[in-house]
């Protein structure tokens, strides 16, 4: 049984999803069955991926053949610290949105929980296979059912959010087939591990398509991760979006960020011989500069989910900086990072829309409105992750951007690291405390609030599940940045995984 | 043979390529699909093109690679379901936004457009 362990965070929501369009669970009047359904679900994924954890930390890196098929002929999935630890965190996130879909947001269309699980396969699926086509396919899971929730609840915002996101999406899927045919055209594998070997042995010609190749696929990966310039996108469709859905939206930009670290690390890094490093002098200014945008954004806001979605553009910005210092200690400050800031922006989405339901026409918009009703909770619970997202102590953001800063150690890079972190955190200090004091304390004098209704309990409970693991991190700093080092060691040794794989680089 | 795929694969992708850029969603489906037709050509084109090649064992002399067009298979399959996908979410546009725009709005010139049997908008 702890064989198939591997697969078992791919085939839950599979199985799981599927089962939940069938008679016990499907139809408009059996939404508490599905309730219960994707509750259990989530609650199992969950556990899988902590017992899955506990097996990497115990006994290294586990790889999977499907169907047996050795590698490099086989799909293979791997499951290493880097990727188990963004499978529990996947679940973690999903718990919490299901957990605020209770509230009521599930109800809007017949198929929310379902697609919600489909959804899930798809990211686990990608964190945790090592093939580049399967990675593709699971990038196309993880988008149709995207293409679907967004959409979830109708209206005139989200299809027209929709047909931007979905055109752009397929657009980058070609991409991507093109760059997979590209480097399959020249090495002759897909397995990443194996790819990694073949790269450094290339000839010269091949090698500059190989580049071609490799580059068109950063523009896919960029795109799946509001890089600048391929982020416009994003603000819009998240702002469409409904909250669980854009919480769930905000480890869908990490994907893509975890795409860049694992390949262009493992195929593309230091060993590729001629191809070595070869898009870190394009990331360098693109991850400035995506910080630098997102920041502007953000004080540009006119509603606090707009905003939001430019801090998942400013986040995505510090974890490419951190990729393109190239060293283990910034790749696992990056980790330590990515985990923080998605559960942080997927908490803020869900905050803005509980604060959204209680102002009424001017919902989450920075205007003069009426008097939020829960003040003090909705209050708090802002400042909170208000706090954590600009990276103040004591929350993780603090220790987040710390351990970034600390891992710049070349002094030319320092000064560009440490500006580029430290001068937009300020900024969104700036942005977020304006968007609290309107939110808050600019009400019309005459209404009273009485007559919007509470938040609903599953709501607080999910947003407070999420926001809670910004303290907990920043309280256990000190294992949550041990475990990091050991995945970022572990996704920077290329030899550990060729002899995980059982590839040798002398036998061909 | 190869020259006549390389310049279908070419003509495709630039087909494709232009018909995205338009401002219409109808276009921009049919340049869609265009471009994943380049594509599906492009992917079977990558295990290198060989004339009377069998994709199984001890059937033949020569042997096509048969991963390339495992790998256009799922293509095809992912690019069908993505296509009816857009051509729905395209019509569902039009219904909502009241015009067949990617943008949603209408251009600020449009008063000068023809529509089809003759008169202006």
């Amino acid at each position: 049984m702890t064989v198939h362990l591997p697969i078992l965070p791919i085939l839950i929501p599979m199985l799981g999803g599927l089962l939940m369009l069938l008679p016990p669970f499907a139809g408009a009047k059996r939404y508490l069955h599905r309730r219960v359904a994707a509750l259990v679900l989530m609650l199992a994924q969950l556990a899988c991926s902590i017992i899955l954890m506990q097996m990497v930390v115990e006994n290294g890196a586990i790889m999977y053949a499907v169907g047996d098929w050795q590698p490099p002929y086989g799909i293979i999935l791997y499951a290493d610290k880097l990727s188990v630890m963004l499978v529990a965190l996947g679940s973690l996130l999903g718990l919490g949105i299901t957990l605020y879909s209770f509230g009521g947001s599930d109800r809007e269309g017949k198929y929310f929980h379902p697609l919600v699980q489909f959804q899930l396969l798809g990211i686990y699926g990608a964190f945790l296979t090592n093939d580049l086509f399967n990675l593709f396919v699971f990038f196309e899971v993880l988008l149709i059912a995207s293409y679907t929730l967004l959409i979830h609840g109708g209206g005139k915002h989200k299809t027209a959010a929709n047909v931007h996101y979905v055109i752009l999406n397929l657009i980058g899927s070609s991409l991507f087939l093109f760059a997979l045919g590209t480097l399959y055209g020249v090495t002759g594998t897909l397995n990443i591990a194996d790819m990694a070997l073949r790269i450094p042995e290339l000839s010269q010609s091949q090698a500059l398509i190989a580049q071609a190749g490799g580059s068109l696929m950063l523009i896919v990966f960029g795109l799946k991760s509001a890089m600048l310039p391929l982020h416009f996108w994003l603000p819009q469709t998240y702002a469409a979006a409904s909250a669980p859905v854009a919480a769930l939206f905000a480890i869908m930009t990490k994907v893509g960020v975890y795409c860049i670290f694992r390949v262009y690390t493992v195929v593309f890094g230091e060993q590729a011989g001629e191809l070595a490093d070869m898009i870190v002098p394009w990331v360098w200014p693109l991850a400035i500069a995506t910080v630098v945008f997102g920041t502007i954004g953000a004080l540009a806001s006119p509603n606090l989910r707009t905003l939001a979605g430019n801090l998942v553009i400013v986040s995505v910005g510090t974890l490419l900086i951190a990729f393109a210092l190239r060293t283990p200690e910034a790749s696992a400050a990056a980790f330590l990072y990515l985990i923080h800031s998605t559960l942080v922006t997927a908490a803020l989405f869900l905050i803005a829309d509980m604060i959204a339901q209680q102002r009424g026409r001017a919902i989450d918009y920075f205007v003069v409105a009426r008097k939020i009703k829960q003040q003090a909770l909705l209050g708090v619970l802002f400042i909170v992750v208000a706090m954590a997202a600009a990276g103040l102590p004591p929350f993780s953001g603090f220790l987040g951007k710390l351990v970034i800063l600390q891992s710049a150690t070349d002094s030319d890079h320092r000064i560009w690291v440490w500006s580029v972190i430290l001068i937009p955190s300020l900024f969104t200090i700036i942005a977020l405390s304006r968007a609290g004091t309107t939110l808050f304390w600019r009400n019309t004098p005459s209404h009273d609030a009485a007559e919007s209704a509470g938040v609903s309990r599953w709501q607080i409970g999910g947003a407070v599940l999420l926001l809670m693991a910004s303290p907990t991190l920043a309280l256990f700093g000190a294992h949550v940045i041990e475990y990091t080092n050991a995945a970022a060691a572990q996704l920077h040794d290329i030899q550990y995984l060729l002899e995980v794989m059982n590839l040798d680089g002398d036998s061909k | 043979m190869e020259t006549v795929y390389v310049i279908c694969v070419g003509v495709l992708t630039f087909c494709g390529v232009f018909l995205c850029l338009r401002g219409r969603t109808f276009s921009v489906v049919v340049g869609l699909t265009m471009l994943s037709y380049a594509v599906n050509l492009f992917l079977f084109s990558s295990g290198r093109l060989s004339l009377d090649g069998a994709a199984i064992l001890g059937m033949a002399e020569s042997y096509a690679d048969p991963l390339p067009q495992a790998l256009t298979l799922t293509a095809i399959v992912i690019g069908f379901a993505m296509i009816a996908f857009v051509v729905i979410l395209a019509i569902r546009a039009r219904a909502d936004l009241g015009n067949d725009y990617v943008d949603g709005t209408d251009p600020p010139d449009a008063d000068k457009l023809v529509k089809p049997n003759g008169d202006k908008v």
